[in-house]
């Protein structure tokens, strides 16, 4: 832990932090009743995973070579926008739920089939 | 004693930052305090991205995310949430196997991260900090119209022609980004309700 504040950051630091991101989201996705509560969960995946694309398309990171290049950058650009049309579209679904249940507790959607 | 590397000080506290607001979202019950924390963890992801060297990226974090989304998600919480007291649990049972199942995934993805080769590992000119890099808006802007400028050195001509950048994704994401805001704004209109026995607030401030 101490030499991390004299040696420089590497690609396995980045992934460590997006692994303890993902798995949080993971968790929330799971253990959350409220169908938010498993959106924001949702939305902690997708940044992990983010994450370790911007840490191997990353110029500074990989010692001189970047594994992906711009190529990261560019998929997380994607990632990001459709993260944001998958929440709209989630919390309207969510409100009609809403609407029709009064409540928003994934466990009372038992009924919807398909 | 080496100098103090600040370019990893900096990682050091914006990455515990997201790392404990990651895990405060997790283990707080109330649905707006979950909003709060995700905001920090969000603002924190776009700190790295600052710190890796894609400065637009973590600006299209900012504004995207932190300015976007979460709106979006703070109005869902708003319109949603019966009361301040609205709490919604699991019972133990069903905790003890998510973090089974979480902390094989954690112990899996570790081992992953600390297993990458060595020379990519840390960088290998102590040097190379976040002012090195050059400015990304320009190369990325220009990959989505279809001119790869960061890979214009390659010597294979056949190769060369198959780099037309992301134009056909760019312009797919930008008809899917239209269509599915359309369909959200088609989905979340405010509809009457057809029995009006029971007029709760919300659908006064939503008609």
């Amino acid at each position: 832990m101490m030499n991390l504040l004299t040696e420089p950051v590497g690609i396995s630091h980045y992934m460590v932090v997006s692994a303890v991101l993902f798995v949080c989201g993971v968790l929330c996705m799971t253990t959350k009743r409220n169908a938010i509560g498993v959106l924001m969960g949702i939305e902690l995946v997708l940044n992990g995973a983010n994450l370790n694309f911007i840490a191997f398309g990353s110029p500074i990171l990989g010692g001189g070579q970047s594994p992906l290049g711009f190529d990261g950058q560019w998929i997380a650009m994607f990632v990001i926008v459709l993260a944001a049309a998958e929440a709209a579209v989630a919390l309207a679904i969510a409100l009609n739920f809403y609407h029709t249940h009064a409540s928003i507790d994934v466990d009372r959607g038992e009924e919807l089939k398909g | 004693m080496n100098p103090i590397n600040w370019h990893s000080c900096f990682f050091l506290l914006v990455a515990v930052l997201a790392c404990a607001s990651a895990i405060a979202v997790v283990v707080a019950g109330n649905i707006v305090r979950m909003a709060c924390f995700l905001v920090a963890s969000l603002g924190a992801v776009a700190g790295l991205f600052f710190l890796a060297g894609a400065d637009f990226l973590g600006a299209v974090q900012l504004m995207v995310y932190v300015g976007g989304t979460m709106v979006l998600l703070i109005f869902g919480v708003m319109l949603t949430a019966r009361g301040p007291r609205d709490i919604l649990k699991i019972g133990g049972g069903q905790w003890i196997v998510a973090i089974l199942v979480a902390g094989a995934l954690l112990a899996v993805l570790l081992q992953a991260a600390t297993s990458v080769p060595g020379q990519l590992a840390a960088t290998a000119k102590p040097t190379a900090s976040a002012a090195d890099a050059a400015p990304t808006a320009w190369p990325l802007g220009l990959g989505l119209m279809g001119v790869r400028v960061d890979k214009l050195d390659q010597p294979n001509a056949v190769l060369r022609r198959g780099m037309s950048g992301y134009l056909l994704a760019f312009e797919i994401v930008s008809i899917h980004l239209v269509v599915v805001l359309v369909g959200a704004a088609y989905l979340a209109r405010a509809r009457r309700r057809v029995d009006s026995r029971r007029r709760t607030p919300e659908d006064d401030a939503t008609s």
